[in-house]
């Protein structure tokens, strides 16, 4: 791991005491900025999902028709006044997919949200500690991680079945931070060999102020990498378990809830209702999937360059 | 290397039994399995109630339920009654088993060697156009959802087997039954291919990109560098020296991905209609069958903790230093 205190090749800092400190300082960020924005498919990917954002949330409440609104017009295929079609109910299909996008969206950042607090958390004790309480914590991990999440994901929906979307989210998020808390367990055990955090302890500094300070702010990059990881993992997951019958319920939609219905749509000749919900579960994963590798690269150039 | 072997069962064994605890919490608070039989019409007496807890060892508490269940599987492999009564739980899941293996195994040796192939290209031709294209295509099977791609697929095949008028792709189930010798094997074939293709690309994605990874890793390093430098040929130093180490982490993240991959194995089953394991699981947790959801996550526990005792021996086989430590 390249520690990102690396000072920046070209950019040397001008002569004179006064400037040195606080170019320094501001480097940093400003260099994996720079190297994000060089990353051109992830900024791309970031304005397409800004725009889905804004599309489902200011898109959904301009919208003629809302997610529940039975329209007179049963299965029609996409039109000027259904963009993208109705199904046999006569609900407009482009009101429920920006719906479902916005259900979509939310459980994912808050699994994404929960994961990584537990996780970092988890992983970052049983790191930094090291000895019994690390075999402890990180058996508890593994043994969370023989079981596969959509199985588990199923059960515990079907229990919580009508709570509402949190409860969807809580459920995801309680098995998705193991993995979460793997990568920043071993993050820690490297980082807290190094000579800074020996510096600190020998400050005097505690334990927890320790983790806080010293600890996280450098696996902040891993992190963040992880969270676009788990956003568009949620995602799927979601919509997987909805489109087995177990996530978001009828009234409400999300998008795997939508393709659920659409199987039989698809082979009577009804393409749009398979295909729109299909692309918006895969137009987000995919950006926020090359948003999380233009950080890596940001934050880790070490893969960037040829050597061989 | 067989007392390392060994020593790596015996430590599998403690592992086993406490997942089959976390399961069984986990089932215990999660399904009822009263629920069904509480929600007839008209509902049923207290006497029906209690009988059927009774049966279900219900009664008890939630320790003795699980020693009594525990030790009923382990010495009398039985896997206890199930809701309905005239479903034999270890018949159904024998059934279910040899499907979903067929299907398991077959799709992550497809996507073990894609991976692999395209992930060494992808890192011995950096940045080249195919490069960019097979890391593409990787990005865009990591967004695909599961089920998606197979109704899309199945859908393809459909139009394909009109339009052709040959229908050696079969959409829907695991075999045509009646059929023997030859007829019976092509007939499975062409059952197999579609679901396999759909399971493989969703682990081919990740595994890809992680062999990419590791192989830029191997490729970047300096005893690479020395191996061109003493005279090997370029081909024999990527694959003995470079593949081989790159192969280790890929070993790894093979054997933790195992649980997604019965996981998506779910999916592909209820789309493609398949009367195995993930079908099981679907009736089970729908009918609130604690027996069945229980056999599905030990067996899916078993098929985890197997991979990662091959994943550790494998390590062992790439990496000297790990079984002489």
């Amino acid at each position: 791991m390249p520690e990102l205190t690396a000072a920046p090749p070209a950019q040397a800092p001008r002569q004179g005491p006064d400037r040195e400190f606080t170019v320094e300082a501001r480097s940093q960020t400003r260099l994996i900025a720079r190297r994000f924005v060089q990353h051109r498919l992830a900024v791309a990917s970031l304005v397409v999902l800004v725009l889905v954002v804004l599309l489902a949330y200011v898109g959904g409440a301009l919208w003629k028709y809302g997610y529940s609104d039975i329209t007179p017009d049963n299965s029609v295929p996409p039109s000027s006044d259904h963009p993208f079609g109705t199904d046999n109910l006569g609900y407009d299909e482009f009101a429920r997919v920006l719906r479902g996008t916005q259900l979509s969206l939310q459980i994912a950042l808050s699994v994404a949200l929960m994961a990584t607090l537990v996780g970092t958390v988890w992983g970052a004790v049983a790191g930094y500690y090291r000895g019994w309480s690390d075999s402890l914590m990180m058996r508890v991990v593994d043994l969370i991680l023989t079981i596969p999440i959509l199985a588990a994901g199923a059960l515990l929906t079907k229990k919580v079945q009508g709570v509402g979307w949190w409860a969807l989210a809580l459920v995801i998020a309680g098995l998705s931070w193991p993995a979460v808390s793997r990568i920043v367990r071993g993050q820690a055990l490297s980082l807290r060999e190094k000579e800074y955090i020996e510096a600190a302890r020998a400050l005097g500094a505690r334990d927890g102020r320790i983790i806080a300070r010293h600890l996280l702010p450098n696996i902040a990059g891993q992190i963040i990498v992880v969270v676009t990881i788990l956003v568009a993992s949620a995602i799927l997951i979601e919509s997987s378990l909805s489109y087995l019958g177990f996530g978001v319920q009828s009234p409400d939609v999300s998008l795997g809830s939508l393709i659920s219905g659409s199987d039989t749509a698809l082979q009577g000749g009804r393409w749009w209702l398979f295909y729109f919900p299909g692309l918006f579960i895969i137009l987000i994963c995919l950006s926020v999937n090359f948003i999380g590798d233009g950080l890596r690269d940001a934050f880790d150039p070490t893969q960037q360059r040829v050597r061989a | 290397m067989f007392a390392f072997a060994v020593r790596r069962l015996l430590v599998s064994i403690p592992v086993f039994l406490l997942s089959t605890l976390l399961v069984f919490l986990l089932v215990a608070y999660g399904a009822n399995p009263l629920a069904q039989l509480k929600a007839k019409n008209p509902p049923p007496s207290q006497a029906t109630l209690d009988a059927m807890a009774h049966t279900l060892y219900l009664d008890h508490g939630l320790l003795a339920r699980y020693w009594h269940w525990l030790t009923q599987l382990l010495f009398h492999g039985d896997w206890g009654p199930s809701v309905q009564s005239a479903t034999d739980i270890g018949h159904l899941l024998r059934s279910s088993l040899t499907l979903t293996l067929r299907l398991v195994l077959l799709a992550m040796v497809v996507a073990v060697i894609l991976a692999i192939v395209a992930g060494v290209i992808s890192a011995v031709r950096q940045y080249s156009k195919l490069d960019y294209g097979i890391t593409l295509g990787g990005f865009l099977f990591l967004s695909l959802p599961v089920f998606w791609f197979a109704i899309l697929l199945k859908q393809l095949a459909i139009n394909f087997n009109n339009s052709t008028g040959n229908y050696f792709l079969q959409t829907y189930g695991s075999g045509t039954p009646g059929l023997t010798g030859w007829s019976a094997f092509t007939d499975a074939l062409g059952h197999l291919i579609l679901p396999t293709v759909v399971l493989a690309m969703s682990s081919y994605a990740s595994w890809s990109r992680f062999q990419r990874a590791s192989m830029l890793d191997v490729l970047g390093s300096d005893y690479l560098r020395l191996a061109r430098a003493k005279g090997l040929r370029r081909g024999r130093v990527m694959i003995r020296h470079g593949l081989r180490t790159a192969l280790i982490p890929l070993t790894t993240q093979v054997a933790l991905d195992v649980a997604a991959i019965l996981g998506g194995a779910v999916l592909t089953e209820t789309v493609f209609g398949w009367r195995g394991m993930g079908t099981m699981l679907i009736n089970g947790i729908n009918s609130q069958d604690t027996n069945i959801i229980l056999a599905w996550l030990v067996v899916s526990a078993v098929i985890v903790i197997l991979f990662n005792l091959v994943a550790d021996l494998l390590y062992a086989v790439l990496d000297p230093r790990i079984r002489l430590a």
